[in-house]
């Protein structure tokens, strides 16, 4: 034990460096945010199985190496980057190991949205301190979370989304994380602050031009005010190598909705924790996942949606695709508090196994303390259905074809969920490939 | 329709078979020629829809004796996959919902690999969806219902209509309709039968399971069984199904059994 918390703090040291040479921010608040997440940090230990909230997921592959803060800017060429880039996006803003790239950034089909506010976050700091403060580390919490810790110590740059009063925003914002070096920790910070009655897109996707060991450590704050509508979509399609931490906090306002589809395909070990916090009375949220994973991957998504107030409305759907010898967890828990009468929530948990040596975890978590709700939750894990076989075969489908179409179709539906066509294209092309038999 | 000239499509013989060792069927035999309208009847539990998912080769169901021959075949050398492109057709009672994928995906593929079993020619995208469309007025359904999941929240009756619209696309030479009656509002049960009239012709035949008289006023029967505990016990004309209507199903097993004694 005591060696564990030697080594723990150690590496967290040794992640912290660096963190000083960050340029400090002419607002006093936002240095104090970083000191004190500075100082939490060096006090909070890397999670270990041990740990209830990480008993399935083992990170100390991540511990065992050694991560440098980005020192060198990458030189990453628009051609490079262009191919991941969204014909349909408004605006996009692109980070390259974790560092704000304005010559890839851009806005292809312009904005005629008034006040729209899209950029990245030094600048920005500037000129909306007023706007950013109320929200900017309000919302994910670092006191017990090592990882919301780190990347708060290092907050400095991320991406700055402020969509007015009213402003509907008709064509999605991209923001684009590529990776280009080996053995780095970055720690991207995303603010998207929806203004009442306004309503946007978001694509946060994080790609990667190599195969081999970095980590990213991604945040992101969402704050949805009355009536506001925010469309989430994330995409992980980091290295295999890799290793993906992401923190996201939302929090709705009165009568706002959030949607989130968020698709992780990548990563040696990842962990995504998305907390929702139905904040005020008649706030509706919609949270779909899938997970498609292979080899020896591990994906691990925890996500607690809480119903504060009364009138809200929660459905969950997520789902994992579990190929060779890798393991997906889902950890759903649903909170109804005493004053949440009225709460309608639904959460379904399907599992699909390819392979023996394949694995998944799944634990709904349900803690309801209102007594007028409605709640269900189903789980299920388990290979393909065999009436969903056989009707296909009773139509002159061959058992192959049969199971691929299935297959494919159990991912596809929650990819279905995105808006954007050539996203949804591309993404239902990677289901395709990767569960496709001969 | 009775012909003069038809062909034996489907012979069956003592057939039995079992669901996890429980024996359900105890020796069918029924013949369908081509034209005819059979319609199979009985109570709950009596093993017609078995009967029905043992022709279309449904795994849970072991054979454990008789025969089926099928166009001359055995049909039980074939999977089930080949014997829908030989030409055998099963509309479910509980069709299956597979979201994400579209209907109109799935139609075009299940219609082009009976196309390329027959030697036929297979339908692009496009071809195909003005072929479709075309069929689809013959039930009624609104085309939206290709861009769905297939069967995805579907209403019962458009899940049925689904299902004749599958059978008008693949173009059987034996149907086997199981319960396609249930759950039908009056205006999807005269379309959905109102379709597959207008699919029977003097080469193919039609199976259907039902346990209500109602279906038979819309698709005339050319003869009726009753089954019972895995047999059929009684085989008449339509007159037979509203007999059955008005005095139900005891005294059909109550004249079996005294039949049986003597």
């Amino acid at each position: 034990m005591s060696l564990s918390m030697v080594t723990g703090s150690s590496y967290l040291e040794s992640l912290l460096q660096g963190q000083p040479q960050l340029p400090s921010s002419p607002l006093a608040w936002l240095n104090q945010l970083r000191a004190d997440a500075v100082e939490r940090a060096s006090t909070l230990k890397v999670p270990t199985t041990r740990d209830e909230e990480w008993r399935f997921t083992d990170i100390s592959p991540l511990s065992n190496l050694s991560f440098q803060p980005v020192r060198a800017e990458s030189s990453l060429s628009i051609a490079d980057a262009e191919k991941f880039y969204l014909e349909e996006a408004a605006i996009r803003l692109v980070f390259v190991d974790g560092v704000y790239a304005p010559q890839l950034s851009g806005q292809p089909h312009g904005t005629k949205d008034v006040g729209l506010v899209v950029t990245n976050l030094s600048e920005a700091v500037a000129a909306h301190a007023a706007a950013i403060e109320p929200h900017l580390g309000r919302y994910a919490g670092f006191q017990d979370n090592v990882f919301a810790a780190l990347n708060t110590a290092f907050l400095h740059d991320g991406a700055l989304i402020l969509v007015p009063r009213s402003v509907v925003v008709e064509k999605p914002v991209h923001l684009l994380f590529i990776a280009t070096q080996k053995e780095v920790a970055s720690h991207p910070r995303c603010l998207l602050i929806a203004e009442s009655g306004s309503a946007v897109t978001i694509v946060e996707d994080y790609v990667s031009l190599q195969e081999d060991a970095y980590v990213t450590n991604a945040v992101t704050e969402i704050a949805l005010a009355d009536n506001a509508q925010v469309d989430h979509i994330r995409v992980q399609r980091d290295s295999n190598e890799a290793f993906h931490i992401a923190n996201c906090a939302v929090s709705l306002a009165h009568a706002s909705r959030y949607r989130s589809v968020s698709v992780a395909l990548g990563a040696r070990i990842s962990r995504y924790n998305l907390n929702t916090l139905l904040a005020a009375e008649g706030a509706e949220c919609a949270i779909d996942g899938l997970a498609l994973i292979t080899g020896r991957q591990l994906a691990d998504t925890h996500t607690c949606i809480d119903h504060a107030k009364p009138h809200g409305t929660s459905t969950q759907s997520h789902k994992c695709i579990v190929d060779g010898a890798a393991h997906a967890v889902f950890n759903g828990k649903i909170v109804v508090r005493p004053d949440a009468q009225r709460t309608d929530s639904s959460q379904s948990s399907r599992n699909l196994l390819l392979n023996a040596k394949a694995r998944v975890d799944t634990k709904p978590q349900l803690e309801i303390f209102a007594d007028d709700v409605k709640c269900a939750h189903g789980a299920t894990v388990g290979q393909l259905d065999n009436e969903e076989v056989f009707y296909l075969k009773s139509r002159g489908l061959s058992e192959i074809t049969a199971r691929n179409l299935l297959t494919y179709a159990f991912g596809a539906e929650i990819i279905d969920r995105i808006s954007i066509a050539s996203l949804k294209h591309r993404l239902e092309q990677t289901v395709l490939e990767q569960t496709q038999r001969n | 329709m009775i012909y003069q000239d038809s062909k034996t499509l489907l012979e069956v013989r003592g057939l039995r078979a079992t669901v996890n060792g429980i024996e359900i069927l105890k020796g069918i035999d029924l013949t369908v020629r081509s034209g005819e309208i059979h319609a199979i009847m009985g109570t709950n539990g009596s093993g017609k829809s078995t009967l029905a998912k043992v022709l279309a080769g449904h795994n849970a169901y072991k054979v454990t004796g008789g025969s089926v021959t099928f166009e001359g075949g055995n049909l039980f050398d074939l999977e089930p996959e080949e014997r829908a492109r030989a030409g055998l057709f099963l509309a479910f009672q509980y069709p299956i919902e597979i979201p994400g994928v579209a209907n109109s995906h799935f139609l075009r593929l299940a219609y082009n690999t009976v196309q390329a079993q027959r030697g036929k020619e297979e339908l692009d995208p496009l071809e195909f969806e003005d072929f479709v469309r075309e069929k689809m007025k013959l039930l009624e359904m609104n085309p939206d219902f290709l861009d769905r999941g297939v069967n995805e929240g579907f209403s019962g009756g458009e899940k049925k209509r689904n299902e004749i619209l599958q059978m008008a696309l693949l173009e059987p030479r034996l149907a086997i309709l199981d319960e396609t009656d249930s759950g039908l509002d009056i205006d999807a049960l005269k379309s959905v039968t109102n379709g597959v009239n207008q699919l029977t012709n003097k080469d193919n035949a039609t199976i259907l399971v039902t346990h209500y008289q109602r279906l038979l006023n819309y698709i005339v029967p050319d003869y009726v069984h009753v089954m019972e505990s895995g047999r059929i016990i009684k085989t008449g004309g339509k007159e037979l199904a509203l007999e059955l209507e008005t005095r139900g199903y005891d005294w059909v097993s109550v004249e079996q059994r005294t039949a049986a004694r003597v």
